[in-house]
């Protein structure tokens, strides 16, 4: 028997009983992560990571229904035997791992192979069937190495300190936020956005260790933050709030950036390929390495990446989500969900 | 290369226009000499000829990155820059090769007479070798042009920055003839090659919109009154036998309009003249969008002087013989004016003077101004006749009096990704009026929309795409836009029947269904009833 269903409200385990990261409401929903697309609101009762379960009550309300287990553990529900293993994304991402009588599913969620310092590394987990994402299946995405990124990153904020000016990062407040205090450790001081600071707090109640950090608020002083470092959620381009960051220079800090076109047509000064997914090799050896007989390949490139697997000779096939609001102005994360 | 991959990635991490300068200004401090003349023949067009053609690039790089052509194309679209594209697709390097600017380029430069064998060899061991940001500049390098969001002005105002000589004349120095084998760095910018007195252009002389009543601006005849021209406003200075075409973005253009060149030749005497740029075609102004053709580019071909012919109305002038005449009064410099482009030197169909409209009162302008767009003219200018030619923008002198744009209501039915820094959004659209019982496109726009809007759009594009040519994807009909446009004509050309003339997009009428578009014949209406 058939041991997933991709379904109108989101992906289902038919002996299960249960959706995987659906998008409408449900009885009983399994999380990959706490990205907005992922973890919605609406469910009776939700399984996520350790790691996540802070996020998701902050994000969601802190009444909901959630218990959580760690990685490489297992849980049978209905008969099927679910389990979580890194998937290197966020803070608390997981691939979900189901069994049933021998047959074994995987759904990455969202995924990079690359280490990040940060997050538990990516896991490839063998199984018969892999629902994997697609956000940069293309062979134009090829990130860097972190040391690279990093040190081109720590350059362009030293030549900002040495011109006197504030050096502002756009990225989303879940994931991409940490990663760039990550990067800008031992850089100055850094400031991050209230919805930085407050997923931060979140992450801190699961005894992760962050880099330092200060509050930046409409209130804070315009020359306290000075030749500092800021972080602020990408939804705060353009705004009045930025505008008042004395002598900016801004840097958008996505996957996207690795175009050349995709930064000049935003009024900032540099962007860099800092992304949470898994770049064109990543997702290759990512398939690989699960041996799949079968790759269902959801948001992003999805009908090039599959066609591409096809031509290889890994049976794949396409399905609709709807995670990954945009495939272009944000990475699997809707723009206007961040705002909050 | 390391100099040279340094100022570009300086130059594309700061979209501040001094701190482009800053880094031109340290590349002109620390780089050899050679390699700064290479850099400044490359900004002006001084490029040599692609020794190997792009299909063959693509070729070489599908078989390097081991991908068949499909995913190829879809790298492509997505990039939409070539070079950009083959530089991503490429594997990481397997070693790196280090050697200056000028010798890569001279080696570029060296491989028109190689064999095919040999040119394949050099890419392939060049692209082992290079950073995929050293491999982007060295495939731009090979083909197509090298953008990086530096104009040729910048590039000028750089130099003068760092040598301390006058932008205007350095950018004659750069523009004039000069062969890069046979000239140093030094004398370049000192501009040995060229007589810079011959050159020097004035300040424009700017208008300000109207914001005044006609009543205002008192006794009609004290005006001189003229039809405005949407071209390139350009001055042309002629001194001692040499002539050179000012842009009003102080750029020299004069290789660009060699017929006009040769219609000035004709004219005796020194001068220097201020007037616009116009495509003209059988005494037809022709759509901005095809003067547009004859910029930026290193050649002017015979099949583009005959497609995209272009005439010069003349304005003013500055100077005559030698004498600075700005200080003189505006009807003192007109008579002059006019005594340079008699019947006979303006018989060719290339010179014209600006035409003067004369009325007795300011009541008898108002249909005048109504009717300009029968003449594909933007509105009238209004310059008082005692006037001195100012330097740049001054209030009280010259007014612009444009006529208010045509609008229609229409519906988005195409839409298709930018290219450029444009390409990650679909920016070009197509809009249809209604004709009978279906849609017929009547115009294609680009600009009018925020960054927000065009976001909204690409959303509302990528959830309701019908069906996919190449790029280009048909849409639900469904957004409703305000497409403004300057004039109308019947064509032929034009499937709808009509032609708009530089239209573009004024608002999203989100408060509009779909069924109140216009129609064919109401667009049609606009063409008898101009206004």
């Amino acid at each position: 028997m058939k041991l997933i269903k991709f379904t109108k409200k989101g992906i289902y385990c038919i002996p299960g009983k249960f959706y995987l990261d659906p998008w409408f409401p449900v009885d009983f929903a399994i999380i990959s992560h706490g990205h907005a697309d992922h973890a919605r609101w609406g469910m009776s009762h939700y399984l996520c990571h350790d790691d996540s379960k802070a996020i998701l009550k902050h994000r969601i309300g802190q009444d909901i229904s959630v218990e959580s287990m760690p990685y490489n553990s297992e849980k049978t529900i209905n008969g099927v035997k679910v389990g979580f293993f890194p998937a290197g994304h966020t803070i608390g991402s997981a691939q979900i791992r189901l069994e049933h009588k021998g047959f074994v599913v995987v759904f990455s969620g969202d995924y990079k192979v690359k280490n990040d310092y940060l997050t538990v590394p990516f896991e490839p987990v063998k199984c018969h069937e892999f629902i994997t994402e697609s956000t940069f299946g293309l062979p134009i995405y090829n990130w860097m190495k972190e040391e690279e990124l990093q040190q081109k990153m720590q350059d362009w904020v030293l030549n900002n300190q040495a011109r006197n000016r504030t050096s502002v990062f756009l990225g989303y407040s879940l994931g991409k936020a940490q990663r760039l205090m990550k990067l800008m450790e031992g850089m100055g001081e850094i400031y991050v956005h209230t919805a930085i600071h407050n997923i931060n707090e979140a992450i801190a109640t699961t005894g992760i260790k962050l880099p330092a950090t200060k509050k930046w608020t409409a209130e804070t002083d315009k020359k306290e933050v000075q030749n500092k470092i800021v972080i602020v959620p990408p939804a705060l381009l353009g705004s009045n709030m930025i505008k008042r960051i004395p002598n900016a220079a801004t840097a958008i800090c996505s996957g996207w950036m690795q175009i050349r076109g995709n930064k000049r047509w935003q009024s900032v000064d540099a962007g860099f390929p800092v992304s949470d997914h898994a770049d064109w090799n990543g997702l290759l050896q990512a398939v690989k390495a699960t041996e799949a007989e079968k790759v269902y390949v959801t948001h992003g490139s999805q009908a090039i990446f599959s066609k591409y697997l096809n031509e290889i000779g890994i049976p794949s096939e396409e399905v609709k989500t709807e995670y990954g609001s945009n495939e272009d102005d944000t990475e699997a994360e809707p723009k206007s969900k961040q705002a909050s | 290369m390391k100099h040279f991959s340094k100022l570009i990635s300086a130059v594309e991490i700061t979209n501040k226009t001094n701190d482009k300068i800053a880094a031109f200004v340290e590349y002109f401090q620390t780089a050899p000499d050679k390699d700064k003349l290479w850099l400044i023949a490359i900004f002006t067009g001084k490029r040599p000829k692609r020794p190997i053609k792009t299909t063959v690039m693509k070729q070489w790089c599908m078989e390097v990155a081991g991908i068949p052509e499909w995913l190829f194309l879809e790298s492509y679209s997505t990039v939409g820059d070539l070079g950009e594209t083959m530089a991503l697709l490429l594997p990481e390097p397997t070693h790196h090769i280090e050697k200056t600017f000028s010798h890569w380029m001279q080696e570029i430069v060296d491989l028109k007479s190689k064999s095919d064998a040999e040119k394949e060899g050099f890419v392939r061991k060049a692209w082992s070798g290079l950073e995929t940001q050293e491999c982007l500049i060295f495939n731009k390098l090979i083909g197509g042009s090298f953008r990086v969001g530096v104009s040729k002005k910048t590039l000028v105002n750089a130099l003068a920055k760092f040598s301390g000589i006058e932008a205007n004349q350095l950018m004659h120095s750069i523009i004039g003839n000069w062969d890069i084998n046979e000239i140093s760095f030094d004398d370049l910018l000192q501009g040995e090659h060229i007589n810079y007195d011959n050159s020097k252009p004035y300040p424009f002389c700017l208008a300000y919109a109207l914001e005044k009543d006609l009543t205002d601006l008192g006794d009609v005849k004290a005006w001189q009154v003229e039809y405005k021209w949407d071209g390139i406003r350009g001055q042309i200075v002629k001194r001692n036998d040499e002539i050179f075409i000012w842009s009003r973005g102080e750029e020299l253009v004069t290789e660009q309009f060699p017929e006009l060149v040769a219609a000035i030749e004709r004219l005796e005497g020194d001068f220097v003249i201020d007037g616009e740029i116009l495509a003209l075609k059988d005494n037809a102004i022709l759509l901005f969008n095809d003067l547009q053709k004859r910029l930026n580019r290193k050649n002017v071909t015979k099949k583009l002087l005959e497609e995209v012919p272009i005439g010069f109305y003349a304005y003013d002038l500055m100077e005559w013989n030698g004498n600075d005449m700005r200080e003189q009064a505006l009807a003192e410099r007109r008579s002059l004016l006019e005594s340079l482009f008699t019947a006979e030197n303006t018989s060719n169909k290339t010179l014209f003077i600006s035409e003067i409209i004369t009325a007795e009162t300011w009541e008898e302008l108002i249909p005048i101004r109504a009717g300009a767009r029968a003449k594909d003219s933007e509105g009238l200018m209004l310059k008082q006749k005692n006037s001195p030619y100012h330097t740049g923008r001054k209030k009280g002198d010259w007014w612009k009096w444009k006529v208010d744009p045509l609008t229609i209501d229409a519906v988005m039915i195409y839409a298709q990704k930018g290219s450029g820094r444009r390409s990650a959004h679909y920016t070009d659209y197509t809009f249809a009026v209604r004709k009978d019982d279906g849609l017929v496109t009547v115009a294609k726009a680009y600009s009018g929309l925020t960054n927000e809007e065009i976001l909204e759009v690409s959303r509302f594009v990528k959830k309701n795409s019908i069906e996919k040519f190449g790029p280009v994807r048909t849409v639900k009909p469904e957004l409703v836009f305000e497409i403004a446009f300057e004039g109308i004509a019947l064509s032929n050309r034009h499937k709808s029947g009509v032609a708009l003339r530089f239209p573009r997009i004024s608002r999203w009428r989100k408060d509009k269904p779909v069924e109140e578009i216009d129609t064919i014949e109401t667009v049609k209406q606009l063409i008898l009833s101009p206004n």
